[in-house]
């Protein structure tokens, strides 16, 4: 007679232990944090209670205000995003199918694309005024670098196979861009724009931190301003809440994980 | 051996050629008029503020506490980063439990934290220092782990037939074998403690080269602008140029 071992009811999600520890580490910062709160060791408002950055939060969220302000910010990231991802998939493509044109400029994209780009910010207020128009500046140039790079990276990638065929059907170039390089470079071009999306945030914020009378980078800077703790606390919050909720989301319709699993 | 520098040449001078001709192209359009020169600076004008810029406003000395700041980030980064990524290498639940933590951290906009930094630490380099800190954190942390995971099983078992302590074991075998890996993340996170650094100083008008451009931008010296912000874009670059040739000496056979 077979052995049939004894089964196993799989264990609860809850008595995982793996849960169980971040259970433990999230209630050890938050109790952490309480005692700091309560204690007065540090300057009174700079590390308030958790139930005050959660009423803070509250209260930014039913906020119509806040809304419009989030609604400025999207709108310069997405045109940013849109005008610098467009222009940097062009230019991957353009380098990453062309030896000399890459082994000539690459070089240049692959080390300016790491420098720090709000040094830009003056010029792009002289160029663009100091209005949304130097931000989505500001969001352009920030995500271009990454989307650029990782097009011509993927570029290279593509199954020589592929482009043949692309050729044998005498496909014209936007043919061959629509149907062959695209569809072949999704996930290195999905990886770029999460880069170069994660990018434009912060170039755009900041820009907004230090010359704007709108948008959520705007908002931080006058929490600070004012010294409204709370509410600083609970901008940054909900600003990382929806960054990497967004960034995850962008991996999500572009299959990146179903790609990575085939 | 001819036939290849030639090869290289052509790429090189394309790319050379064609940098010195967008110069030139931006110099006849300033002069003739038809980009406005108060807001455009001519080249020529950028690059004779070069020698005022370093000169007057002391660049050496902003360059050195730059520097001052980016090392002390990359202290912390090297102690705490490599230090947290060998415990959750070696506790093995803490790592299951935090690593998407710590990856989601890598792709949060921390550098926005600056204003609560700023009330934490006041107007002060250790602000800066703890942003570039902040930035390159998870980036060291999860190529720490990478670097330890990806030590081969045989080296370990050398280790142990050698009846090395886990000390031993770390420093003779985990170590010098996670070393490269390890660098590839000190580097990145180098890279954004230094964008970090830059950006900070240029945002609160403290420290070295980022105040520089906001002193200059504010003073309305459109050449001198320009000029520090070659300036920077010049020292990043060579940054990056040295710290990849010594990656790749580290891992040649990448």
């Amino acid at each position: 007679m077979a052995e049939t071992g004894r089964l196993t009811a799989p264990a609860a999600p809850f008595a995982n232990p793996v849960t169980l520890m971040r259970i433990a580490i999230v209630a050890g910062v938050l109790v952490v944090w309480e005692a700091v709160a309560a204690s007065g060791l540090l300057f009174r408002d700079v590390v308030p209670s958790l139930l005050v950055i959660g009423r803070a939060t509250a209260e930014l969220l039913a906020d119509k205000t806040y809304y419009w302000h989030l609604g400025v910010t999207a709108g310069e990231i997405g045109i940013g995003l849109l005008i610098g991802g467009l222009s940097g998939l062009a230019v991957g493509i353009l380098l990453g199918s062309n030896k000399m044109l890459s082994r000539a400029f690459e070089a240049y994209l692959y080390y300016l694309g790491p420098t720090p780009k709000i040094i830009f910010f003056p010029v792009m207020i002289m160029w663009f005024g100091v209005g949304p128009g130097s931000k989505v500046a500001m969001g352009t140039i920030s995500c271009f670098f990454p989307v650029a790079l990782s097009a011509a990276a993927g570029m290279r990638e593509i199954n020589p196979v592929l482009i043949r065929v692309g050729r044998s059907f005498r496909a014209s170039t936007w043919q061959m861009v629509t149907k062959i390089y695209l569809p072949a470079m999704r996930l290195p071009v999905i990886n770029g724009v999460r880069l170069g999306l994660g990018v434009a945030i912060i170039g755009t914020l900041l820009a907004e931190t230090k010359l704007s009378n709108r948008g959520i980078g705007f908002l931080i800077i006058n929490a600070y301003s004012t010294f409204n703790m709370p509410r600083m606390y609970a901008l940054l919050i909900v600003l990382f809440v929806l960054s990497i909720g967004v960034n995850a989301l962008v991996g999500k319709l572009g299959g990146v994980d179903s790609i990575r699993r085939a | 051996m001819i036939a290849r520098a030639q090869r290289n040449l052509l790429p090189l001078s394309l790319g050379l050629g064609t940098l010195i001709a967008f110069v030139l192209v931006a110099e006849v359009l300033i002069r003739a008029g038809a980009v406005n020169r108060f807001i455009v600076p001519m080249p020529s004008q950028i690059a004779g503020a070069f020698q005022r810029v370093i000169v007057e406003e002391d660049i050496p000395h902003r360059f050195l506490v730059t520097a001052r700041e980016a090392f002390w980030a990359t202290v912390l980064l090297a102690l705490v980063g490599v230090g947290i990524g060998v415990l959750l290498y070696r506790v093995k639940l803490l790592r299951e439990a935090t690593e998407t933590w710590v990856a989601a951290m890598a792709s949060a906009p921390t550098v926005l934290m600056y204003p609560l930094f700023l009330v934490i630490f006041g107007r002060s380099e250790t602000t800066i220092i703890m942003m570039g800190f902040v930035a390159g954190l998870p980036a060291v942390i999860l190529k720490t782990i990478e670097g330890l995971a990806g030590t081969r099983r045989v080296l370990v078992d050398v280790g142990r037939s050698f009846k090395l302590t886990e000390v031993q074991l770390f420093w003779k075998i985990f170590f010098p074998a996670a070393l490269p890996t390890m660098f590839v993340g000190l580097r990145l996170g180098m890279i954004f403690a230094l964008i970090n650094i830059v950006g900070v100083e240029f945002l609160i008008n403290f420290g070295g080269l980022g105040q520089l451009i906001n002193d200059l931008a504010e003073r309305y010296d459109l050449p001198g602008t320009y000029a520090a912000i070659c300036f920077v874009i010049l020292v990043s670059v060579c940054f990056f140029f040295v710290t990849d040739r010594v990656e790749k000496w580290l891992r040649p056979a990448d």
